[in-house]
C-alpha cells in the first residue's frame, strides 16, 4: 500500500509553498497571470490532488476519486490556452510540482531507501499522468479556437451580393473544400429565400484551382439552388480552368458558364426578361451621354 | 383515412403538403393526383412543399413519380418552396430530382405553369390551323 | 423536459417511421443542433428506419446521447432480425439519382452523418449505427 497519499496529505502546505517558489524561478508568466490567481490555482490543484490521494490510489487516474483533479486539469489547460500560455508552460505548471513532492518523500522516508525510491516513482507517475491530461486538454482547446476562427473566416469570405432584383452574385475567393461548400450553400440558399431571387451568378475568378472535387462541390451547390427554384450560372472561368475541366473530363454540360461576370449578368438580365438601354442622345454623343445620364436598366417584355 | 386535399384552380391543381407524411399517405396522394388530373383534364400541378421540413428519398421519389405520371397525362408539375436545409440534405443524399420543375414560391410556380401551358396552347393552335 | 440518455422505439409499421423521425427531431432540437444538421440527421433516421421496416421486416431504433465535455452527439442504432445484407459494399454504393433507382438508402444516409457503422449477417439480421455530432 503506497505511502504517497499520506505524505501528500501531511505535507500539503509545504509542498504548495515550495511549488510556488519553484515556479517563480522557472515558469512564471506574470504578464499573463498575477500572483493572486496563481496562488489560487495552485491551492485548488493541490487540494484536488489531496482529495484524489485520499482514495489511496495514485496510479490509476481514471478512478472516480480523481475526477475533480481531471476536470481541474482540463479547465486550467483550456483557460491557459485561451490566455496565450505555451503548451510547455502549461505542462510545466504541473511538472514543477515534482521537486517539492520528492523533497517531502525524502523527508519521510530517507531512512528506508527502497521505500523512498518506490514512493518517488509513484509521485513521478502521478504527476506525469496529470501533466498528460493537461497537455491533451491544452491541444484540444487550441484546436477548438482554431476551428472557431476558421468558421468565422469562412463565413466572412463568402458574401452574397444582390446585383439586381432577383439576381444574386456569389464571388468565391479561395479554395472550395467540402466544409466551405456547406457554408457557401447555406449562405446562398438563405439569400435566395430572403431576396426571392431566381438567379445566382457564382463567380469563381478567385478560386485558384478547379479539380474534380471542386467541380463536384460547385455542382452540389447549383443542384441545391435548382431544387429551390433558383438558377445558377458560373462566371469567371479562366482559360486555364477551362482546359483543366476538359482535361479532367468534368461534365458541366448542364451548367451555363461564362468567362466574365459582366457577360453572366447580361445573360441573366435577358433570361429574366430585362435589357439595358441607353437613354437619350445620339450615338455620336454616346460617350458624353454615358457620363451624364448613365445607364438605366429597364423592364422589357412581360 | 386522412388524405391530402387537392384544390382546383382553373385547369391547374394545387396541393399544399403540410404534414409529416407516412408512406401510405404519400402513395395515396400520388393516386389521388393522377386520378384528378385525368378527371378534371388538368394541365398543370403545383405542389407547395414550403412547410415540409423533411424530404427523404421516399418523398423525393414520390415527387419525381408525380412529375413523370402527370407528364404522361399531358400535365406539367412544378414543385415550389423547398426549404434551404431540405435542399442541402437532398443533394447530400444524392437526389437531384432533375425530372421535376421547381420554383421559389406559389406565385412564380404559377407563372411557370402559365408559361408552359402557353407553349402547349400555341402548339395546339398550330396543329388546329394545319389541319384546317 | 429532462432528457433521458437512451431510449428504444419499435419500428413495426410506417407510423413508427414517422414517430422515429419526430423523436430524433425533438432530441436534436433539445441539444440545439443547427437546422441543417438536424435536417440531415432526421432524414438519415427516416431512411434507416424505412430500411429496417421494408428490408429488415421490422425492428427497433435506439437513440442515445453520446460525447464528453468536448463534444456532444446523437447516436442512432437501427436493428432488425431480417434477411441481412449479403454484399455490404454494393449496398453502400447504391445511390439514388433522380429517385427512380432502387437502393437501400444506405449510401445516402452515410453522407448525412459523421460516423457510420454497419454489421449484417445474411439470415441473422442487420445493425446500423450512426452518430451526428453537434
Amino acid at each position: 500500500m503506497s505511502k504517497l497519499p499520506d505524505i501528500i496529505l501531511k505535507h500539503e502546505d509545504e509542498i504548495r509553498s515550495n511549488w510556488l517558489k519553484h515556479m517563480a524561478s522557472t515558469v512564471r508568466r506574470s504578464d499573463l497571470m498575477n500572483d493572486r490567481e496563481l496562488q489560487d490555482q495552485s491551492r485548488e490543484v493541490l487540494a484536488a490532488i489531496a482529495e484524489g490521494a485520499k482514495s489511496g490510489e495514485t496510479s490509476d487516474l481514471s478512478q472516480q476519486a480523481w475526477s475533480r483533479a481531471r476536470e481541474l486539469m482540463q479547465s486550467i489547460s483550456a483557460s491557459r490556452a485561451r490566455q496565450g500560455f505555451t503548451p510547455s508552460e502549461t505542462s510545466a505548471f504541473i511538472l514543477s510540482m515534482k521537486p517539492p513532492f520528492f523533497h517531502a518523500v525524502r523527508q519521510e522516508l530517507a531512512k528506508s531507501p527502497d521505500e523512498m525510491f518506490q514512493e518517488i516513482l509513484n509521485a513521478t507517475l502521478l504527476l506525469d499522468g496529470l501533466a498528460l491530461i493537461t497537455a491533451e486538454a491544452f491541444t484540444l482547446a487550441r484546436e477548438q479556437i482554431i476551428k472557431r476562427q476558421q468558421q468565422e473566416l469562412m463565413e466572412l469570405s463568402t458574401p452574397v451580393v444582390k446585383l439586381w432584383d432577383g439576381i444574386l452574385a456569389l464571388p468565391i475567393i479561395g479554395t472550395l473544400d467540402s466544409a466551405r461548400t456547406q457554408v457557401v450553400m447555406e449562405s446562398l440558399l438563405q439569400a435566395v429565400v430572403q431576396t426571392n431571387s431566381r438567379f445566382a451568378i457564382i463567380d469563381i475568378t478567385g478560386v485558384p484551382t478547379v479539380d474534380t472535387l471542386v467541380a463536384q462541390h460547385l455542382l452540389k451547390t447549383i443542384t441545391a439552388a435548382r431544387l429551390m427554384g433558383a438558377e445558377c450560372i458560373i462566371s469567371g472561368v479562366r482559360p486555364q480552368i477551362a482546359q483543366t475541366i476538359v482535361h479532367l473530363g468534368i461534365d458541366l454540360s448542364q451548367v451555363v458558364t461564362k468567362a466574365k461576370l459582366a457577360d453572366a449578368f447580361a445573360l441573366v438580365l435577358q433570361k429574366s426578361g430585362r435589357t439595358v438601354t441607353r437613354i437619350g442622345g445620339s450615338p455620336r454623343n454616346a460617350g458624353i451621354q454615358n457620363a451624364e445620364s448613365g445607364l438605366k436598366p429597364e423592364m422589357k417584355g412581360e | 383515412m386522412e388524405r391530402i386535399p387537392i384544390l382546383r384552380m382553373g385547369s391547374f391543381l394545387l396541393v399544399t403538403i403540410q404534414v409529416d407524411m407516412h408512406d401510405r399517405l404519400a402513395l395515396q396522394l400520388q393516386d389521388d393526383l393522377t386520378a384528378r388530373i385525368a378527371e378534371w383534364d388538368a394541365t398543370g400541378v403545383l405542389i407547395d412543399i414550403s412547410s415540409l421540413e423533411i424530404v427523404d428519398s421516399f418523398i423525393g421519389r414520390m415527387l419525381a413519380n408525380i412529375a413523370a405520371m402527370s407528364r404522361v397525362l399531358d400535365a406539367e408539375t412544378v414543385v415550389v418552396g423547398m426549404q434551404p436545409a431540405v435542399a442541402i440534405t437532398l443533394v447530400e443524399l444524392g437526389m437531384s430530382l432533375s425530372g421535376v420543375r421547381t420554383a421559389l414560391n406559389v406565385e412564380s410556380g404559377m407563372e411557370l405553369l402559365y408559361q408552359m401551358r402557353g407553349k402547349l396552347h400555341a402548339e395546339l393552335d398550330d396543329d388546329a390551323s394545319n389541319q384546317a | 423536459m429532462p432528457l433521458t440518455r437512451r431510449e428504444t422505439h419499435p419500428i413495426q409499421n410506417s407510423s413508427d417511421v414517422v414517430l422515429a423521425r419526430q423523436k430524433v427531431r425533438s432530441w436534436a432540437t433539445e441539444l440545439k443542433f443547427t437546422l441543417v444538421d438536424q435536417t440531415k440527421l432526421v432524414t438519415a433516421a427516416s431512411e434507416l428506419a424505412r430500411n429496417t421496416l421494408d428490408h429488415g421486416k421490422g425492428g427497433a431504433m435506439t437513440i442515445e446521447i453520446v460525447g464528453n465535455s468536448d463534444k456532444t452527439g446523437i447516436k442512432l442504432i437501427f436493428e432488425d432480425r431480417g434477411p441481412g445484407i449479403p454484399d455490404i459494399p454494393a449496398a453502400l454504393r447504391d445511390g439514388f439519382t433522380t429517385g427512380g433507382g432502387m437502393g437501400l438508402g444506405l449510401g445516402g444516409s452515410k453522407r448525412l452523418v459523421n460516423d457510420f457503422e454497419i454489421e449484417s449477417e445474411p439470415g441473422k439480421g442487420t445493425r446500423v449505427t450512426v452518430v451526428r455530432w453537434k
